[in-house]
């Protein structure tokens, strides 16, 4: 009996979770329908990664090393800008140019304190030609200001759209009063430049006076995934909130996304932060994780690679050590699901040009999921 | 002449003291707390408890109290591999947050007088600063 009941209270537990947790809830299956092998290893932090072919490929890691990995041999590119490698900060997301093949343009983002404006750093955007394994051609085509020796929250990722535009993100910089709310200061902001960096004349903040006119969305804390949705051509968005307001967005132009005005997340310590949830004129998430899983990385499995995956959502925990697959069904979240669990601290996902799921790994480097056949 | 040196001593201690002040520890300790909220806190957690088998605790920590100059490396150059924390063990990577010695000092403070901890020494940014990446564990 009292076997009975401890495997009772399991099973509650297991499924039905605590009752603050917000639904559904996480589930561990338990049969693996994958197994996994590593391509790239030795990567303590693997930030950013970017296919050239699916034997070759570009991975960050984050004290400030650029590796191009080539058949499961990593090489360190050289000629990278000076990287402030300071808390959450370094070298963070690497991506390609969507012409990548005729012109060998790469994209970077990275904590820099390149401008005299104060002690400190905040992320800059870098363009720069890929020559085998070194950079030319230099470019910095944005840099948030002012500098600060805060440790937190610089964001960050790259996405393109199919009409020539670069999104990338920056997290508020620790400085949550200040940043995010505001589209004179940089922080707490999705980013949309052309690709060589000019601002679109069609950006929503463009002719105000004093605005940041690179800024697309605000309102946001620590954004670390951005994708495009592979049907609708939306921008998505995963970000780390406070604890228990982790958030997935989907991105509008304009939108004010409400940190720190609203949110479901409440301080470290325990004390609020806000009683407000929403607001007129603030975006509602898509989603919010209660608890927090730590979101970072995020891609759509759309290649059929995983016939049971198809369509579905991918996003890293750094909290839980595990990767999420989230069922989206009728524009809501039905089915959360561990895969490679107790793996390490997973910083991102993507899928890459062969259809497979990458996954970062810190201290492991990269793993390819493969489906059982 | 020996009160010569003596006061030549004494001076050049004056100066290098107004040149580099170490804080009072209650000072450094007060420094510290903000590093901490800054860097340390969204994994270690207010209290100092961290997460069981993911993120060592730093209250009430075997590992801390015995690895004093260790502690202080992994914190200057970054930590990694396999350590055991009161019988528990964590084979994680802690990258080093680019902290200069001064601050390192006085998270040091914080995190060794906080939580119930407490530590009867200071740590001075000297002593940071004399603490090399060698005494790290090898993997």
């Amino acid at each position: 009996m009292k076997q009975f009941l401890t495997a009772l209270s399991l099973a509650l537990f297991t499924t039905v979770g605590c009752a603050q947790d917000n639904p559904p809830f996480i589930e561990t299956p338990e049969t693996l329908s994958y197994s996994y092998e590593i391509v790239a290893e030795g990567i303590d932090i693997p930030w950013g990664l970017a296919f050239i072919t699916p034997e070759d490929f570009l991975v960050t890691e984050k004290s400030g090393t650029l590796y191009r990995v080539v058949k499961g041999i990593k090489t360190a590119v050289e000629g990278l800008p000076p990287v402030y490698s300071r808390g959450q900060g370094g070298l963070l997301d690497i991506a390609l140019h969507p012409e990548f093949n005729k012109n060998s343009v790469i994209y970077m983002t990275l904590s820099a304190d390149v401008e005299e404006d104060g002690l400190g750093g905040n992320t800059a955007l870098y363009s720069a030609k890929l020559v085998d394994t070194r950079l030319e051609d230099l470019k910095l085509l944005y840099k948030a200001t002012p500098n600060t020796k805060k440790g937190q929250h610089w964001g960050s990722r790259i996405v393109f759209d199919q009409e020539g535009h670069l999104f990338f993100s920056i997290g508020d910089r620790g400085n949550r009063d200040e940043n995010p709310q505001d589209i004179n200061r940089d922080g707490g902001k999705i980013y949309r430049l052309t690709l060589d960096g000019s601002i679109p004349q069609d950006n929503p903040h463009v002719g105000i006076d004093g605005a940041k006119t690179a800024v697309y969305s605000y309102g946001h804390r620590n954004p670390q995934a951005l994708v495009m949705h592979p049907e609708t051509g939306v921008l998505w968005e995963t970000e780390h909130g406070p604890r228990g307001g982790d958030e997935i967005n989907i991105i509008q132009k304009g939108k004010n996304y409400g940190w720190p005005t609203i949110t479901y997340g409440i301080n470290y310590s325990g004390t609020p932060i806000t009683d407000k949830k929403q607001m007129e004129g603030m975006e509602q998430p898509f989603y919010y994780w209660v608890p927090s899983i730590g979101p970072s990385g995020m891609a759509f499995s759309t290649s059929g690679v995983y016939p049971d995956w198809k369509g579905n959502l991918f996003a890293g925990s750094l909290a839980f050590q595990y990767l999420e697959r989230l069922v989206i069904e009728n524009n809501k979240v039905v089915k959360r699901e561990k895969v490679l669990d107790q793996i390490g601290r997973v910083r991102n996902v993507v899928q890459g040009p062969d259809g497979f799921l990458y996954v970062g790994v810190e201290g492991k480097g990269i793993l390819k999921i493969i489906p059982n056949s | 002449m020996k009160l010569f040196l003596l006061l030549y001593g004494l001076s050049v201690g004056a100066f290098a003291a107004f040149m580099f002040p170490e804080k009072t520890k209650t000072e450094s300790i007060e420094a510290g707390a903000e590093i901490y909220q800054d860097f340390c806190v969204q994994c270690h957690l207010p209290t100092g408890v961290g997460v069981s088998g993911v993120f060592p605790p730093l209250k009430d920590s075997d590992f801390l109290r015995n690895n004093i100059d260790m502690s202080i490396a992994g914190l200057k150059y970054g930590l990694k591999g396999k350590i055991v924390v009161n019988d528990e063990e964590y084979n994680g990577i802690m990258a080093s947050q680019g902290l200069d010695n001064e601050e390192i000092a006085d998270v040091m403070n914080y995190i060794l007088n906080s939580w119930g901890n407490s530590y009867t020494g200071q740590i001075t940014t000297e002593q940071v600063e004399l603490i090399s990446e060698t005494i790290l564990p090898t993997e």
